[in-house]
């Protein structure tokens, strides 16, 4: 199992590398967020997260985690505080998702 | 014969039918190729212009022009609503009947404002006292309430990510600023800019000295603000993590989406309906004869006039390189290059790609003549020229001298850490 401060991370505090992230690492992430502890309803979106990633390259937007992570925008606002997207992808273990610019 | 079919003829679809027709000047006059664009309407909005009618800087006469005399006389111009894109039969149905066949399909139906994603905006108080100016129409309604405001709060809210042109909502700010303060009213009026990133702008260094500009303007910002709701009869709109913030006059920059018939295309495009698009070659995802250009792309660069002029000169390589069946080339580095208007008769200019953000320095030399990510008076006399520069050498997709399609690294000043070539 790896330990946070032994994973490279970007200056955002995203991981260098998806594939260093585990279920132990994200509950650390969480931590140091402010965050936990991690329910049913987090893991919910923490997974569909990490999917859509792998699948798709990108984490998803706030506007498809409402409509098909089965958690409503407003919850994901309690969750995950501010912005629901970026913080999730960082514990998730998945870069910053691009979506703007 | 060859058919190549672009929907669209904003800035995008119009740079492209003027440099295919020059490209392919000699095809087009044997008979062996022809040209098809489709619009739905018939005037051209010179849109950079849309941030100053506003503000009375610009009529809204001066920032449009009929769409058929900025395309070749080669090319046809057809002017009908697209109805759908079959991509597995090679066919555009358009609404006034007619379906056209086409070898290769260039899709430039960029991108457009959708208040109605927005609970409430639509709602009471829409056009009365929230505003958007990313249309002729929203641009003159909110000339005539900023022409009558006498003091107040004015909120300026970007609703979501991807906009197009990034950065007009913060040269908005800046000209609410001067607007007022010329006025004599800037100490009735509070200024307060909300945005759902996580600074000012996308980009750090850019950021930094754009959150700098807008506290020495006393702009208040708001970062991290998803905008949730808005009651425009009690002049509130709501963050999703229920942050209020009065107003009594809302600007927003609504949620962008792209041309409906992109959703109706199975595999086209996502599910804002922005084409899913290769962002080096700029050819969609979903068949290898259509490609896609400007604002309509998803490709992660701004969206933006200059990024469509920067694109035309990879897209039309790469579409002479199809039909000569050669293999495509990863030319496009997402380039964008932007004035942003600080009021007061000066702006800022950026430039900058994919991989690096906007930095300090010159442009489009090393000597100069403009400074990067500086207020000049310069970068503001460019600003202006810029919109004869638009329908004399943009449109008719011309290149620029000194500025070529791939951002140069001269001039800029980067981070030491990442000065490897």
């Amino acid at each position: 199992m790896p330990e946070l401060t032994a994973v490279a991370r970007t200056a955002e505090g995203f991981l260098a590398r998806a594939s260093d992230w585990d279920r132990d690492l994200a509950t650390e992430l969480a931590a140091e967020a402010g965050i936990g502890p991690l329910t049913d309803r987090h893991w919910l979106v923490l997974d569909y997260m990490r999917n859509t990633f792998l699948v798709k390259g990108d984490g998803p937007t706030i506007r498809t985690l409402g409509k098909e992570s089965g958690v409503a925008i407003k919850e994901l606002y309690q969750l995950f505080p501010k912005g629901p997207a970026k913080l999730a992808a960082k514990i998730a273990g998945i870069p910053k998702p691009h979506g703007c610019i | 014969m060859r058919h190549l079919v672009i929907l669209g003829a904003g800035t995008a679809g119009t740079v492209m039918a003027n440099r295919l027709a020059r490209s392919l000047r000699r095809d087009i006059t044997d008979g062996t190729t022809r040209i098809t664009i489709v619009d739905q309407d018939a005037v051209h909005v010179y849109q950079p212009g849309l941030l100053f009618i506003p503000f009375g800087v610009y009529t809204p006469d001066q920032a449009v022009r009929g769409r058929a005399a900025q395309l070749p006389k080669t090319v046809r111009y057809v002017q009908s609503r697209i109805e759908s894109l079959d991509t597995a039969r090679d066919t555009v149905t358009l609404a006034n009947g007619e379906v056209l066949s086409y070898d290769l399909c260039i899709v430039a139906t960029g991108t457009h404002v959708a208040p109605e994603e927005l609970d409430g905006l639509t709602g009471p108080g829409w056009g009365e006292r929230m505003f958007e100016f990313y249309t002729l129409d929203g641009a003159k309604r909110l000339a005539k309430a900023l022409r009558e405001f006498r003091g107040g709060r004015i909120v300026i809210n970007v609703v979501e990510m991807p906009i197009k042109c990034p950065v007009a909502p913060l040269e908005f700010a800046f000209l609410t600023d001067w607007f007022f303060t010329e006025r004599g009213l800037r100490d009735k009026v509070s200024i307060t800019y909300a945005t759902p990133l996580d600074g000012a702008f996308t980009k750090p260094a850019s950021s930094k000295s754009l959150a700098h500009l807008l506290t020495g303007k006393g702009i208040a910002l708001e970062t991290e603000f998803n905008a949730g709701r808005v009651d425009g009869t009690a002049g509130e709109l709501v963050s999703w993590d229920e942050r209020m913030l009065p107003f009594d006059l809302l600007v927003s920059i609504p949620t962008h989406k792209g041309a409906e018939f992109i959703t109706r295309s199975p595999g086209l495009g996502n599910e804002m309906g922005f084409v899913l698009t290769d962002p080096r070659t700029l050819q969609a995802r979903v068949k290898p004869n259509v490609f896609a250009i400007g604002d309509a792309t998803d490709v992660p660069a701004s969206k933006a006039g200059s990024v469509a002029h920067f694109e035309a000169e990879v897209l039309t390589g790469n579409i002479l390189r199809f039909l000569a069946d050669k293999p495509l080339e990863p030319g496009f580095d997402g380039h964008a290059n932007c004035f942003i208007e600080t009021g007061h008769h000066k702006a800022l200019l950026i430039d900058f790609n994919y991989e690096t953000e906007p930095l300090t320095g010159n442009f489009p030399f090393a000597w100069g003549p403009m400074p990067l990510l500086k207020e000049s008076r310069l970068n503001h006399l460019g600003k202006l020229a810029f919109r004869h520069v638009y329908w004399n050498a943009l449109l008719p997709g011309y290149d620029f001298p000194g500025i070529p399609a791939q951002m140069k690294r001269a001039g800029k000043r980067f981070p030491v850490a990442t000065t490897t070539p």
